[in-house]
């Protein structure tokens, strides 16, 4: 299914999630990359070691989930922009998601945008909590989404209200 | 081709010639200035980095390899080190072309509408690749670009190509061309692939997906719509022997046409240079023989990146890297030479050694016929 369309499967996508304890515990990198391809950044890109060594440059990334403590880095530092940071712990009926968004012009703050799901399909109302944009993003911004808890594991993009990506 | 030099005035001697600065030539030159070989860089483009200039995106690979920096920002790099390692033993040429190389190991070079020669000693050729097209009615008509042209008009000179894309082929080319082409503000209708899966790194597919952009295997172009430009695109699905299904056509309204449907090596100065050539559809067609230090079958005649074997950038770097380095220990250069070539060895195995490298493995044992080659 991913081969054929890029959208990952069900299993790829629970496979690669946090449990439900560690959900609980705060923000957490979650590495949706599933086809073995030479690259490695994100084994540098980890001051935390949870983000396993790789012993071929064509591993699939292994994370620990218990290791990593949600910084992000690692986030602008993947090229194929395929990891993100879930924060179930935000609120009470919210959690956050951290994507990369490489898209101007950027969302405000404050911002109310459409989350989009893995095919691009509208998941649900998303607030702009915070864009990072920093030089040492290196033109990878981050753009903190609040969803819905059922939506943490969905949204991996938006759509700014208006038709602009 | 034999042909007369009378009335062509002599440039320079130089050791070693580099034709073509992207990033296998960069690298070449690089490594055999830091050899401490004289280089002469030769580019027919006013700046250098061939196709890195425009590639916007951050680069797969070895963190070492420029893995995560963007495209864009290589060239930089390698020229700093050239000008700065190379001093008066690098000299580059630009809007410089080469048109033809003499059996005496020369090259008519032209600058301006000057034709000069050039004198080396050795010759690595960088000369990369070409698009290849796709036969449909109306692939003739205005608004039918290869990615790599559309990725020029956007990324070098800033030109919208159109307002709604048909990208045709789902290799990397295909899928990095559309996400650009969404950076830049264009639609992508659809990106269509004649095979039952995608080709190009499933991280960039998922990407594009993200961005509502449809990815749809086993589809062809049958026609594109239109009188004076394309004004529209016919595409059917193949079954699994590649043959249209009847009554799956549907028209997209599009006024652009991408073709992303693999490279050729731009092998003209290795064929007129009569260097023995296999044709192997896994590197792209024609590509040169040469052995495990890139050199061909004509002794001082070196190659490296695409037109030795459709790649990517970072193992174009690393057998720019080989080429340089043997080239120079031809002319005597030989420091350290046991290490680095070890060194360089790693690399370009590491990044062929995955199943994503599986094709490119295949066909550098059908170049080799058996025997070990670079």
């Amino acid at each position: 299914m991913l081969e054929k369309t890029g959208v990952p499967t069900p299993e790829q996508v629970k496979r690669a999630a946090p449990t439900e304890d560690r959900l609980k515990k705060g923000p957490v990198a979650v590495v949706e990359c599933f086809q073995s391809i030479p690259c490695d950044p994100c084994q540098y890109a980890c001051n935390q070691g949870a983000i396993k060594e790789f012993v071929d440059i064509n591993d699939v990334p292994i994370i620990d989930h218990e290791e990593c403590n949600g910084c992000g880095i690692c986030i602008s530092q993947c090229p194929g922009l395929a990891i993100f940071v879930i924060d179930a712990t935000y609120s009470e009926d919210k959690g956050l998601v951290k994507v990369p968004h490489e898209y101007t012009p950027l969302p405000e703050k404050g911002e109310v945008v459409t989350g989009l799901d893995m095919a691009g399909n509208e998941a649900c109302d998303a607030e702009v909590v915070k864009v990072q944009s920093a030089k040492s993003l290196d033109r990878t911004p981050v753009v903190w989404l609040a969803v819905p808890h059922d939506c943490l594991m969905k949204v991996r993009g938006f759509r700014r209200k208006g038709g602009a990506e | 081709m034999r042909c007369s030099r009378e009335g062509v005035s002599l440039l320079r001697k130089t050791e070693i010639a580099v034709v073509g600065g992207g990033p296998a030539g960069l690298s070449a030159a690089l490594t055999a200035v830091r050899q401490g070989a004289n280089v002469t860089l030769v580019d027919r483009d006013p700046i250098l980095g061939g196709q890195l200039v425009k590639q916007t995106h951050m680069f797969f690979g070895s963190k070492r390899q420029y893995a995560a920096i963007r495209g864009i920002d290589i060239p930089a790099e390698l020229i700093a080190a050239l000008e700065k390692e190379g001093g008066d033993r690098i000299n580059m040429l630009l809007d410089t072309t080469v048109l033809g190389y003499y059996d005496d190991g020369s090259l008519l070079i032209e600058k301006d509408e000057q034709a000069r020669v050039l004198y080396p000693e050795r010759v690595i050729f960088a000369t990369g690749a070409a698009e290849k097209m796709l036969p449909f009615p109306g692939n003739d008509l205005p608004g039918v670009y290869g990615a790599g042209a559309v990725q020029t008009l956007m990324n070098v000179y800033g030109i919208k190509p159109g307002n709604r894309v048909l990208m045709i082929g789902a290799g990397n080319i295909g899928l990095i061309v559309s996400y650009q082409l969404v950076q830049a503000g264009v639609e992508v209708a659809a990106i269509i692939e004649g095979a039952p899966k995608i080709g190009g790194y499933l991280v960039h597919a998922s990407k594009i997906r993200r961005a509502g952009i449809p990815i749809l295997t086993s589809h062809t172009i049958v026609e594109a719509k239109g009188a004076e430009s394309v004004e529209g695109a016919v595409i059917c699905k193949l079954d699994e022997n590649w043959n249209s299904i009847p009554g799956t056509e549907q028209t997209l309204d599009v006024d652009v046409i991408c073709l992303a449907v693999g490279l050729s090596p731009l092998t003209e100065l290795v064929w007129q240079a009569c260097c023995e050539q296999v044709y192997v559809p896994e590197l792209g067609g024609y590509v040169p023989k040469r052995n495990e230090r890139m050199q061909t079958s004509l002794p001082n005649i070196y190659v490296a990146g695409d037109v030795a074997g459709i790649e990517e950038a970072s193992s174009a770097m690393i057998c720019g890297k080989i080429a340089g380095l043997y080239a120079a220990d031809d002319l005597g250069y030989s420091n350290n030479m046991e290490q680095l070539s070890a060194e360089f060895n790693r690399e370009l195995n590491e990044l062929r050694a995955g199943e994503a490298g599986a094709k490119i493995r295949q066909g550098l044992e059908k170049l080799s016929g058996g025997g070990r080659v670079c």
